[in-house]
């Protein structure tokens, strides 16, 4: 995790399983890498190859779903291949309609408990690391994990902190988690390895919604330090109190 | 009126499940559906129906039912002890269910989960395109005891029929193929993998299950940062702590830990079976190996209706036995010691 701009990575192609393949724009998380996959995702559904299944973009690469008896390795590799020659995927613009959202959080209490626990791995006290994580701009890079899930980022090189060794047994709806640079915002309650260290009242998974998936990757999010009222003023919210404006 | 299975008792974790959601990944929400999808194609061969029907999973052991109307029933997956109105019941077999009547479904006498299906399906509506309860998503819940589950319209005839009870419903040899984070374990980590032989932990869910195993882990030097990555269905993750999880149809879509190899399609519902304290090894295979076990599994999922046949009647399972005319010109029921 050191590089964050530089494409310096010609994209590869790998086997996922027997029915998916696995196009990645490196092998660490970069802002290029990440417009590259977004991109290249929506190009792969656009294109309708016969035998593709599905395709979705993590925060560098692209997961290609087919059919291998209807469409061989050689042959899905092959299309992707050409895909990945028509233009520099590096260079793609962002998503349209992107927003920036303005979350109210609680750092740390017995709300998000392993605060100091990660400002502790981080090298900060308390108050840097909720001043560096409130005050971060970051980026939904991807969805995934659980139903509108999204993982977040970049956050300063000190937060370039590992995963437990071991899961958290659960961490509830609207949490923030953090671990190698990155925030993770869960839409349900769920097991993680990654350090609880906010509380939100966002609800991320709309299942009776027209839009049931609220962020959308490209949106841009900041963590506002809030109190445990605020919080508690917007549990019924389902926006948790967030202030949404579109970026133009 | 709408037709309905009233639940009276049931085994906890007990889910609705179709063939699951496609078309959600990218936004976080894995496939799902049934656990075993082998036992949802013999269901819906046994009812000479859609494999799309919704059927009733049951982890472990099975509950008590009722039906407000006559109802065609089929039993798949992990054999359970059952009864219609105290008779007993032969699984893997479609039957009969009078309005009225008790079905008793008991524990697993092998493999993990079991399967009641109804001729039309449940009838739950859709949720992002399927029935299926997908409980790490958040979306619909777990079937408990006073719930009426709505019973869709049965197009078809016909109970009496069985499929052949199959072995897969006690742990065994599942097959690998290399993962793109396969690299990342040294080749002697990867050969103690598949020379141990491991049990499935009674930690265990739709999400996936914890392979247990005498002596040191799986740990790898990639560490604890690498970048969250897709997880396909069958992946085998390790833990930080060097403890391996097999990833199921209900898993998170993306994850941190890395894969030491993905199982087989074809060998997913012999690893979701394993019953807890089964044991599971592994071996690789080539993708050629894999592919032909691919294509022998659709072959076999095409040739369930064919496979199905009518059920005879095992004489030791009637209980009334001696009511039936067994001998053309001698009834039963005179003698004083006739009585069961």
């Amino acid at each position: 995790m050191t590089s964050v701009t530089s494409p310096s990575f010609d994209p590869v192609i790998r086997s996922a399983g027997l029915n998916g393949v696995l196009v990645s724009f490196g092998d660490t998380l970069t802002e290029l890498g990440n417009r590259a996959a977004l991109a290249f995702a929506a190009a792969v559904a656009r294109a309708g190859i016969d035998g593709v299944e599905e395709c979705s973009p993590s925060l560098v690469s692209v997961f290609v779903q087919f059919d291998p008896l209807h469409l061989s390795l050689e042959a899905v590799t092959a299309k992707l291949t050409t895909l990945l020659d028509e233009q520099d995927w590096y260079a793609a613009p962002m998503p349209e309609g992107r927003r920036f959202i303005r979350v109210p959080t609680v750092y740390g209490t017995d709300l998000a408990p392993q605060l100091e626990e990660a400002a502790q791995a981080a090298g900060l006290s308390v108050d840097d690391a909720i001043a560096q994580l409130s005050g971060a701009r970051v980026r939904v890079q991807t969805i995934g994990f659980a139903p509108g899930q999204p993982y977040l980022g970049l956050l300063p090189e000190a937060w370039n902190i590992p995963r437990q060794t071991a899961l958290t047994k659960a961490v509830p709806d609207g949490a923030l988690v953090v671990a190698i640079r990155q925030f993770v915002l869960f839409s349900v309650a769920n097991p993680t390895g990654w350090r609880h260290i906010g509380q939100t009242a966002l609800q991320l998974f709309r299942e009776d919604s027209d839009t049931p998936f609220f962020l959308r990757p490209g949106d841009e999010v900041q963590f506002v330090q809030a109190s445990p009222d605020v919080l508690e003023r917007h549990k019924d919210d389902p926006d948790g109190g967030a202030l949404i404006e579109a970026i133009r | 009126m709408t037709r309905m299975l009233i639940v009276h008792r049931i085994a906890p974790g007990a889910t609705v499940q179709d063939q699951g959601r496609i078309g959600y990944r990218a936004f976080g929400v894995s496939r799902g559906g049934a656990a075993d999808p082998l036992a949802l194609a013999e269901g819906a061969a046994l009812l000479g129906q859609s494999v799309d029907c919704a059927v009733l999973e049951l982890p472990g052991s099975g509950g008590v039912f009722e039906s407000t109307e006559p109802l065609r029933i089929a039993l798949t997956g992990a054999p359970m002890r059952v009864t219609l109105d105290g008779a007993p019941l032969v699984w893997n077999a479609s039957h009969a269910m009078p309005a009225g009547a008790r079905l008793d479904i008991g524990g697993a006498t092998a493999g993990s989960y079991g399967y009641l299906h109804v001729g039309g399906g449940f009838d739950l509506p859709q949720r992002l395109g399927s029935r299926s309860a997908h409980l790490a998503a958040g979306i619909g819940a777990v079937v408990q005891a006073g719930d009426r589950l709505p019973v869709g319209g049965d197009t078809r005839g016909g109970v009496g029929l069985c499929l052949p009870q199959d072995s897969r419903f006690d742990g065994g040899m599942l097959r690998l193929v290399e993962s793109f984070q396969t690299a990342f374990f040294d080749p002697a980590t990867r050969d103690r993998f598949t020379e141990t032989t491991f049990a499935r932990d009674a930690r265990a869910n739709r999400m996936g299950l914890r392979l247990d195993s005498a002596g040191d882990g799986f740990a790898t030097s990639a560490g604890l940062n690498i970048l969250s990555e897709s997880i396909v269905p069958g992946d085998i993750q390790i833990t930080g702590d060097g403890t391996p999880y097999l990833l199921l149809r209900e898993s998170q879509t993306t994850g941190g830990y890395p894969r030491i190899a993905t199982v087989i399609p074809a060998d997913l519902p012999r690893a979701v079976q394993t019953p807890s304290g089964g044991t599971l090894r592994f071996r690789f295979v080539s993708r050629d190996e894999a592919l032909e076990a691919e294509r022998k599994m659709r072959d076999h999922l095409r040739a369930l209706p064919k496979l199905c046949v009518p059920l005879v009647r095992d004489p030791s399972q009637i209980r009334d036995l001696l009511s039936y005319q067994l001998i053309s010109g001698v009834t039963a029921g005179d003698a004083p010691d006739e009585k069961e």
